[in-house]
């Protein structure tokens, strides 16, 4: 019996779709094949289980950290400056439309009604709605953990919030990005929203990792005050059913965009 | 909770929009968010910590000095993923022309593995999980790993450790996919070769698809 030669046993491994039936079909009735392809596989897996070493859950901060003062300020193009203040709806349609086409796969055929104006916006929209729909289910999980936490009995002394400190850090930046994007769409709905949700995320991340139980108190008191545990679940909601809208039948009117916009 | 792929994509369209109007903190966010990625590809290319992270930075400086000609793409991750591997292989590869010549001729790298010692390894077929639970066995698979030239290393990593596609290979290796397969496979043969006995083929006849 002629046997498949190594390159043919790899890529059949490898998954290789050229001539893959009569390769297994030799496999499945050869031993020693079989058995090569099994070593193949065995160091391949050895490869694929050898450790890399976690770089922690402060490595991304510590390389921003590092490359930060290297990074030249980008001049914002210069005809963003005259098209203020929808620059960015025009002026980020070069970068954005190729770049989030993929993610919405429709515009071409809106492009194709001629109104690529409103199909920039649309998409636009859709990638915003996306980003902060994914933001907020982050952060209500955030919020939760605070509101539930109970310092345990009157000797507790401190209480640790370092899990949600870190992870308060981390959705800042976001929070900063969503929120200023959602203003120059003239969505102040979602704005507004994340403005709050902004000065709560600051005071967690800027209180240490210990806080007193007076600390922790306060800064739920925020969060109670300010109903922001139920201003997110709600704008959640919201962002939801427009997704699901523009789903179903993607252009919006202006007219709906005042709509949610008074009702912030 | 974790995020879609959508939606991390999403958000780093946004990171990039402002990033590119001017906002440079907005590229705080893809740093944060992709720099584990990028390490693990660099550990696995350099099998060190310290030039793994030289890498990451790197990469993520020459993505933020080239983040106007992103505009094609549409993924960041792959994105600046292929940056760290052009610019480790251009490292390895100047990395080795500097060991070539700081090394006597006949100590220089070859493709024959008679000598190597990793053919002293003991003859058994543990489970890959306990194969490299074994701190020898483990220095040898990365020893093997060194043994490779930098394009195979990187083609052996992307396909076989992260699971990328043959384009994205010739396009990290700045080849054609042709090139990049025929890259793949060399590296792997070189390895069973090298990790003999437990990986090597039994015959080094079989390559050639003869009888038995």
């Amino acid at each position: 019996m002629k046997h498949l030669s190594e390159e043919q046993l790899i890529a059949y491994q490898d998954g290789e779709s050229s001539g893959r039936d009569a390769a297994a079909a030799h496999i499945n009735s050869c031993a020693e094949c079989q058995a090569e392809v099994n070593r193949i596989a065995e160091m391949l897996a050895a490869y694929q289980a050898l450790p890399v070493p976690d770089p922690g859950e402060e490595y991304g901060r510590r390389v921003w950290q590092q490359i930060a003062p290297r990074l030249a300020e980008k001049r914002s193009r210069w005809w963003q400056v005259f098209l203020e203040p929808r620059r960015l709806t025009a002026a980020g349609l070069v970068v954005a439309l190729f770049l989030i086409a993929f993610l919405v796969g429709r515009v071409s055929k809106r492009v194709d009604h001629g109104d690529a104006a409103l199909t920039a916006e649309q998409v636009r929209q859709r990638v915003l709605l996306l980003a902060v729909g994914e933001h907020l289910g982050r952060s209500e999980m955030v919020l939760m953990e605070i509101a539930n936490a109970e310092p345990e009995g009157a000797s507790v002394k401190q209480v640790n919030l370092s899990s949600q400190r870190r992870r308060a850090e981390e959705l800042l930046d976001e929070n900063r990005l969503y929120r200023q994007t959602a203003l120059q769409e003239g969505d102040t709905g979602i704005a507004n929203v994340l403005d709050e949700l902004e000065r709560v995320l600051l005071d967690v991340a800027h209180s240490p990792g210990n806080v007193t139980p007076a600390q922790f108190k306060s800064i739920r008191q925020r969060i109670d005050d300010d109903g922001l545990l139920f201003k997110v679940r709600v704008l959640t909601q919201e962002i939801e059913r427009r997704e699901n809208t523009e789903k179903r039948g993607p252009a919006e009117s202006g007219s709906a965009k005042v709509e949610r916009n008074n009702q912030a | 909770m974790n995020e879609s792929v959508e939606s991390i994509r999403a958000a780093d369209a946004i990171a990039i929009e402002r990033t590119l109007a001017g906002d440079r903190d907005a590229f705080r966010v893809l740093v944060e968010r992709h720099s584990g990625t990028i390490f693990r590809l660099a550990y696995r290319l350099t099998g060190n910590h310290h030039d793994a992270e030289e890498i990451v930075q790197e990469a993520f400086l020459r993505a933020y000095q080239k983040l106007e000609q992103f505009a094609s793409q549409a993924n960041f991750a792959t994105w600046v993923y292929r940056i760290a591997a052009n610019y480790t292989i251009d490292r390895m590869r100047q990395r080795k022309q500097e060991d070539a010549r700081r090394q006597a001729p006949s100590a220089e790298m070859t493709d024959d593995v008679e000598q190597d010692p990793l053919r002293q390894i003991p003859d058994a077929m543990p489970s890959p999980e306990r194969l490299t639970q074994s701190l020898e066995l483990r220095k040898q698979m990365e020893n093997a790993l060194n043994s490779l030239t930098p394009a195979e290393r990187i083609a052996f990593v992307m396909r076989h450790c992260d699971g990328c596609g043959i384009e994205e290979i010739a396009a990290a290796l700045k080849s054609n996919p042709g090139a990049a397969k025929n890259t793949v496979f060399r590296a792997v043969h070189k390895l069973r070769q090298v990790l003999q006995p437990q990986f090597a083929p039994r015959a080094t006849a079989r390559a050639m698809g003869t009888e038995s």
